[in-house]
């Protein structure tokens, strides 16, 4: 039912292909008829005599090749300028641009780190010759530092030493002086004791050799 | 709209053009050539209007689809075949645009007809025998004769080759039109039982759910095969260009 029914829809499709307005008040059967009269004049005029009455497939339908082969034609033909002018340059541009800037940018960073890698080893030289430096001043002071000191010591010494004599100098008058005052304080106590014993005064001189005899002994 | 599920395929007259007593009407199929060529073409502009050093996700759509080609036919015809690259990219831009735009309820198929494959199909081998001969001169004679066959297999062998680079444009041709008709046609036909069959009452409802099932699982599956009939179509195309490119082996 359904088949009867979509050719009798598409009859009026077909009548409209034959352009002949004026059939359309004509049988189904009289519209197909009419369609090879009215376009005997395509190149395939010949097969159209065949199909009219079998209602060709669509796909099929000789009569519409020439139409389509045209518009297939100008808009392929079209496409491809479109594509090969306009649209292929435009994104292998947009690629190629990228692969540039990711190269370069890859060539950047590889710069860079040579860069760094120059800068650490730098560094690294300057660091070695610093501590060296850093040794060489530590060793010098810790040399000066060391005679300074020896010096100072020396010299403290030394002057210890100074005093050291100066006291045993000082020392040695002090013992002599007091020696001296013995032999003094020895007179006058014997002068004392004479007097007293005696009742009499002896002379100094007396005293004096009585005395440096006795101390000589 | 009827329900005979040829009823798409048919080419209908919008502006009547006669030149010469041949019919060059602007019919049907010649707006959805047009409208491949322009949605084509638009998205393929406008997506990359940015020129995005990081591309957004339709930008690189395109970019993707270049590459896809671009990778496709250097593994194809090496990079002497590079020279084919806007043709490639033309041809399976075109087939693939035209094959998703009949994807659309009521829009018309371009791929679903004979002719316009044929004719694409002929585009590719033609191209392919023209460069062949204006490149290698004789030389690309060398195509039907395989090296290393003994003298005694060899007219057999030459014979074989003949025969199969004169079916390529039909096979190539017939493979897209042939995919892109019977899947319509069959999509047309489930969804024809999903509108008859719930015309008939409760159960015929009932009843119009597993063709409703097939024909959402068609149309996935349709959606597919219109990639898939793009891609191996470009296939072919470099690897018919490889023989051009490279006759004689490689």
């Amino acid at each position: 039912m359904s088949v009867t029914l979509a050719s009798a829809e598409s009859t009026p499709f077909e009548i409209a292909q034959a352009e002949t307005p004026a059939d359309t008040h004509e049988t189904p059967a009289d519209a197909h008829a009419a369609q090879p009269a009215g376009e005997v004049h395509t190149e395939t005029g010949v097969a159209h005599g065949e199909e009219a009455g079998s209602g060709v497939f669509p796909p099929f339908d000789q009569t519409t090749f020439a139409s389509q082969l045209l518009w297939l034609a100008i808009t392929f033909g079209l496409f491809y300028l479109l594509m090969s002018k306009v649209v292929i340059p435009r994104i292998g541009g947009i690629l190629e641009t990228r692969h540039d800037r990711i190269a370069q940018d890859l060539d950047e960073a590889s710069r860079l780190k040579a860069e760094a890698d120059a800068a650490i080893a730098s560094y690294e030289q300057d660091l070695a010759s610093a501590r060296t430096k850093g040794n060489a001043i530590a060793s010098a002071a810790r040399e000066d530092a060391k005679a300074k000191a020896d010096a100072e010591r020396a010299k403290i010494e030394a002057s210890l030493q100074d005093k050291i004599a100066g006291a045993e100098t000082r020392i040695a008058e002090i013992k002599a002086k007091a020696l001296a005052d013995v032999g003094t304080i020895a007179e006058e106590t014997t002068a004392a004791l004479v007097e007293q014993l005696v009742g009499s005064k002896a002379t100094k001189a007396e005293i004096a050799s009585a005395v440096k005899s006795v101390a000589g002994k | 709209m009827s329900n005979d599920p040829t009823h798409q395929f048919l080419v209908n007259k919008i502006v009547p053009i006669e030149i010469g007593g041949i019919d060059f009407s602007f019919t049907n199929a010649s707006l959805f050539m047009v409208a491949t060529v322009a949605v084509a073409t638009g998205f393929l502009y406008f997506t990359t209007g940015q020129r995005g050093l990081v591309p957004s996700r339709m930008q690189s759509v395109s970019e993707m689809s270049y590459e896809f080609i671009a990778s496709m036919l250097r593994e194809g015809a090496g990079s002497h075949g590079m020279k084919f690259f806007p043709f490639v990219f033309s041809l399976f831009m075109f087939v693939l645009t035209a094959n998703l735009l009949g994807m659309m309820p009521y829009f018309f198929t371009v791929t679903s007809q004979i002719i316009v494959t044929f004719a694409l199909a002929l585009l590719v081998i033609g191209t392919v025998v023209v460069y062949g001969f204006y490149k290698h001169g004789f030389g690309f004679l060398k195509l039907f004769v395989p090296s290393g066959v003994p003298g005694a297999l060899l007219p057999l062998v030459v014979s074989i080759e003949v025969i199969s680079f004169l079916s390529r444009p039909i096979s190539l041709s017939i493979r897209l039109f042939a995919n892109m008709l019977a899947g319509h046609i069959t999509l047309k036909v489930f969804a024809g039982f999903v509108t008859s069959l719930s015309a008939l009452g409760a159960v015929g409802v009932a009843g119009a759910i597993l063709p409703l099932f097939m024909t959402v699982a068609l149309t996935g599956l349709e959606f597919l095969v219109s990639f898939l009939q793009a891609y191996v179509f470009a296939v072919l195309t470099c690897m018919y260009l490889n023989d051009a490119v490279h006759p004689g082996g490689h």
